[in-house]
């Protein structure tokens, strides 16, 4: 199963839920494709929800670290929500947890980009 | 009781399509070890990893050129090998990617999460050329566990 990925809008904030693998090929590029379309209009409250993702491998990593410099050098902010277990292993061992904000609720998440 | 080996291998073509492929050939393999879903997941990616690299890095996407994955089993490990036919290369000179420098570069974390899901990681160059990456994964015993 390749990468789908689903936009909605709650309050100011662009939400993409993930679904599938982020992985080398078809589910990176697709990201990166939905996040240029993001800040290309406009749109730098981005929230990423992981909980459907089934599988990361590091070029899946590597986009998500891409997403979050291509909306932070836009001036934009980038969070992550539902990490699986092992999507939040991959991120801890290589220091990402240090670099992304993340949430388990989204009404949190929602809240924390305009605190 | 018999401690019995068993090999299997494949040849791919240099194309990512084809690491599914591969990713499916270990998870049965790892299955029939009798690793642990989790062990079993990491393995799999790194094998995925290993073969990106091979693809990317040492055959430069010539998708002429093969990759050759081997698996060595027994009831108490596998051992992976992964063989490019590209000028081989010096694994020392991969960046950290847990230095602050490089914790933003979105390439450079495949190797590193090999080395930390497997419990050996071995580069050689092939006498003919190309690049060998052995892989050894004990199954976790109840002492361990």
């Amino acid at each position: 199963m390749s990468l789908t990925i689903n936009q909605r809008t709650v309050g100011d904030v662009s939400v993409l839920d993930l679904s599938g693998k982020v992985t080398i090929g078809a589910g990176s590029v697709q990201l990166r494709e939905a996040i240029r379309k993001l800040i290309d209009g406009n749109n730098k409250k981005i929230l990423l929800n992981l909980g459907d993702v089934s599988y990361v491998d590091s070029s899946g990593i590597g986009e998500l670290v891409h997403s979050f410099t291509t909306t932070s050098n836009a001036g934009g902010v980038l969070k992550l929500l539902n990490l699986t277990k092992k999507i939040q292993d991959l991120l801890a061992i290589t220091k990402l947890l240090t670099v992304f904000e993340t949430f388990t609720s989204e009404d949190e998440a929602i809240k924390s980009f305009n605190k | 009781m018999e401690q019995s080996e068993s090999t299997i291998a494949l040849t791919i073509n240099s194309n990512f399509k084809f690491t599914e492929l591969v990713a499916s050939v270990t998870d049965n393999i790892t299955q029939i070890v009798g690793f642990a879903e989790e062990e079993a997941h990491w393995i799999s990616l790194s094998v995925r990893e290993s073969v990106i690299n091979a693809i990317k890095h040492g055959n430069k996407l010539d998708s002429d050129k093969a990759v050759d994955v081997k698996f060595v089993i027994s009831e108490e490990e596998i051992i992976i090998y992964v063989r490019d036919y590209g000028e081989g290369f010096d694994p020392t000179r991969i960046p950290d990617p847990l230095d602050p420098t490089n914790l933003l570069n979105p390439n450079g974390r495949g190797i590193f999460y090999m080395r930390t899901f497997m419990d050996e990681v071995d580069f050689s160059n092939h006498p003919q050329g190309g690049t060998i990456v052995k892989m050894l994964k004990k199954k976790a015993t109840l002492e361990s566990t």
